[in-house]
């Protein structure tokens, strides 16, 4: 079921046999679903995890097994980025799965999940099938389509929640725009709540969002830039959650933005509302001051906003109110950003830089790494009902090896994504990706500089 | 005086100019007192000066505008350069070519000054970016339109001697206007003390972090000014949109005698034109001479022009070493 690397020719990926055995030893391995950091030991064979531990070679490492010193850097689970825009299909000169997918493995992420905004539209399972297909032949990473919660994501009708989640589709949302009739956003929690699917909402009251281009606040009226304000999300979240309530169905508030948000999530988590939320990488490191004079890599959905709203996001983190934490790679080309302000694209890509960007927040000393690449790895997992994000027996062996002490500076030509709109292009990055595996193959390996 | 070019050595160290928010106050009293010289040019039978002899400029403008555009026409034109007009309609912009594209092609005919409006905020800096001439903004949507903030305080500082200590109330739609945010930075580095006066819904967040007063009620916010600047208010955001209908409007926010009458009894009233009358003034108060400086307003935009495009074509690179030796 794994798209694996299956014929690709990586660098140190030179067999592929089933029963063929990996031994990672010297690691600080951490498992975010059980909470262990420390020494460990792990053993592979074909695409699955045969046994970890913190020293299951005691009796000595089997034979014919290869062997990868882990020289004390950190072993994890594969990340799972649960929110990413390629340009597949219709936009494929921003990106294509494949050229995410490198993207992906250099930034120690074995598992994507993409988004319904394509053109088409992903809703309909001959499409959701089609992107499986895609990713199975042209993908180095496990790809998971989201499907379209509406037809067409034009908010009107329900699409065929049951036969994509059949195909495939792993959760349902309309991507970057909200669902925003009431009764349809009812009728789709309930609907859904039969497959026990996923309903991932874009959380902006559409039209108090109109028109914005930036949090609305003193940058944006120096700017002279239509703003959106916090209440655009609020609403459309508090709303939600009160249909959550009719329904108990299980929801998912796909990137927060303020710090009223997260105070509204930790009240229904409260009281016991089947719902969690993502934020991502770069609103967790970024602020409204970014965008500087008119800098367009720096205009994102939701939009970034103040610095104590950045804080409440590390600190939703921290005490475990946010569950998980998305690239939101979005690939966009210059054309589409090198524009005045409110007309160019909004979105960043960040495959790559979601890692270090998010150990950005460990280095700080508010998360425990543990804590954090849960965020990652088996909270989305969970959420999405997909295999891995743990080092256990008979989980795929998609692992990451990273070393938290090691900086670098993103390069925003070097990035392997076809567009280069990195919010964080020149910036220094803690957190350097040394090896990624995905069933048991390794489709990363840095080379030294 | 026939030649208005003052004999010290001017330091104007910009190479565009995008906004006043780049200015200082040295940097503004400077312009002030060059367009100030060309005045009394612009009231002599010979205008014509040979300046900006042998350079080109281009009016571009992706926003249509009578006062501003024939203003820089007229002063480039008596200072001597080549001037082109070029209108891009916004929508063929949309259909084809980038504002990036238009400036390449526009580079290409090498021009030495690129006056340029457009409908978004910021777009006239991103295409400063791009091209290698002097760009002035004339007006880029909601963020700035330094040479309207320039000649207002022009026309204030001939009438009054001088900015400081003056209580200006600007009084309209101030979320929308370029005009309103160039004016506020302008005046409170001059040392004026700004009020904005509008209803809520035509205010943006914040706007008290740019160093203004706050009024919602007109006759508060007029009491005791010195200075009343009104705004034009575009006819799409009259009808339910921003405000309910022209006369609620007009009958809270419109200047009239009776509203003015809190003012200083000798306040001036301006309005950066096209004047809305019956909607943001009433026409007998536009038209009083004793106290509207409206048609006065309009003439120094001649003057403050010229003096921006002497100064900035000093900067220009063939013009660089001699500038500093004049």
């Amino acid at each position: 079921m794994s798209a694996a690397a299956a014929g690709k020719t990586i660098p140190g990926a030179h067999l592929t046999h089933l029963t063929h055995l990996t031994a990672y030893v010297n690691a600080r391995m951490i498992d975010p679903a059980s909470g262990y950091d420390g020494p460990g030991e792990l053993l592979t064979q074909g695409g699955l995890i045969v046994d970890a531990g913190e020293k299951i070679f005691a009796d000595g490492i089997p034979e014919d097994c290869e062997i990868i010193d882990c020289d004390g850097k950190v072993l994890c689970p594969g990340l799972i980025d649960m929110k990413v825009f390629t340009g597949e299909p219709g936009a494929e000169h921003k990106e294509t799965l494949e050229s995410a997918s490198l993207a992906a493995a250099a930034g120690g992420i074995t598992t994507i999940v993409t988004m319904p905004n394509s053109d088409p539209v992903i809703d309909d399972i001959s499409l959701v099938e089609f992107l499986k297909r895609r990713a199975r032949f042209g993908a180095l990473v496990n790809v998971h389509p989201m499907a379209a919660a509406t037809q067409g994501l034009k908010g009107e009708g329900m699409s065929e929640i049951g036969l994509m989640r059949q195909a495939g589709a792993v959760a349902f949302t309309d991507g970057v725009q909200a669902v925003a009739n009431a009764v349809l956003m009812r009728r789709l929690l309930s609907y859904a709540s039969r497959f026990d699917a996923l309903i991932v909402q874009h959380i902006e009251e559409p039209s108090l969002a109109a028109g914005g281009c930036m949090n609305e606040g003193e940058i944006a009226t120096r700017l002279g830039l239509p703003g959106i304000p916090d209440a655009a999300e609020t609403i459309m979240l508090e709303r939600d959650l009160r249909l959550v309530e009719l329904t108990r169905a299980r929801y998912h508030a796909d990137q927060l933005s303020c710090a009223a948000s997260v105070e509204i999530i930790r009240e229904a988590k409260r009281q016991g509302l089947p719902v969690s939320c993502g934020v991502s990488a770069a609103h967790l490191a970024l602020n409204e001051n970014d965008v500087g004079n008119y800098r367009t890599f720096f205009k994102l959905s939701p939009p970034l906003r103040r610095e104590e709203d950045r804080l409440a996001l590390v600190a939703g983190i921290a005490d475990g109110v946010i569950d998980v934490i998305v690239s939101g790679h979005n690939p966009q080309d210059q054309e589409s950003k090198r524009l005045p302000f409110a007309q160019a694209a909004t979105g960043g890509i960040g495959l790559e830089t979601l890692l270090s960007v998010a150990l950005g927040c460990f280095l700080d000393g508010n998360i425990a790494l543990p804590k954090l690449l849960a965020c990652m790895t088996i909270n989305p997992a969970r959420l999405l009902g997909l295999p891995g994000g743990k080092l256990s027996k008979g989980q795929p062996a998609d692992l990451v090896l990273f070393d938290p002490g090691k900086s670098w500076v993103v390069d925003g030509n070097k990035l392997r994504s076809k567009s280069k709109n990195s919010p964080f292009e020149d910036r220094h990055l803690q957190g350097v990706v040394l090896r990624t595996v995905v069933a048991g193959e390794a489709v990363f390996i840095r080379q030294e500089d | 005086m026939s030649t208005p070019r003052t004999s010290h050595a001017i330091r104007f160290p910009h190479r565009h100019l995008l906004g006043i928010k780049d200015l200082s106050a040295t940097d503004i009293d400077q312009l002030l007192d060059l367009a100030d010289s060309y005045v009394e040019l612009n009231r002599q039978v010979e205008k014509k000066q040979n300046l900006l002899r042998g350079r080109t400029q281009i009016n571009l403008f992706f926003e249509s505008s009578t006062r501003t555009q024939s203003s820089f026409e007229l002063a480039g034109k008596r200072l001597g350069a080549d001037v082109l007009n070029m209108a891009v309609a916004t929508s063929a912009l949309k259909k084809g070519e980038t504002l990036i594209d238009t400036a390449m092609t526009l580079n290409a005919l090498r021009p030495d000054l690129l006056v340029v409006r457009h409908p978004d905020s910021g777009a006239v800096e991103l295409l400063s970016q791009k091209v290698d001439c002097a760009v002035i903004n004339a007006g880029d949507g909601s963020n700035e339109h330094p040479t309207q903030a320039l000649l207002d305080a022009l026309t204030i500082r001939r009438r009054r001697g001088s900015l400081m200590g003056l209580l200006v109330a600007i009084c309209g739609d101030i979320l929308h206007s370029r005009v309103a945010r160039s004016n506020i930075y302008l005046l409170n580095r001059m040392g004026a003390r700004v009020r904005v006066v509008a209803p809520p819904t035509l205010l943006p967040a914040y706007i008290e972090r740019l160093g203004v007063e706050v009024f919602h009620d007109m006759r508060a916010g007029l009491q005791d000014v010195d200075i009343v600047m009104m705004l034009r208010l575009q006819q799409e955001r009259m009808h339910g949109a921003f405000v309910p209908s022209l006369r609620e409007y007009f009958h809270f926010h419109g200047l009239d005698y009776e509203k003015l009458s809190r003012a200083k009894p000798d306040a001036l009233i301006m309005h950066p034109g096209p004047m809305n009358r019956g909607v943001e003034i009433d026409s007998e108060v536009a038209d009083d001479i004793d106290r509207s400086v409206i048609r006065e307003q309009v003439e120094m935009g001649v003057a403050v022009r010229l003096a921006v495009l002497d100064l900035l074509s000093r900067n220009l690179p063939a013009n660089a070493p001699a500038a500093g030796a004049k």
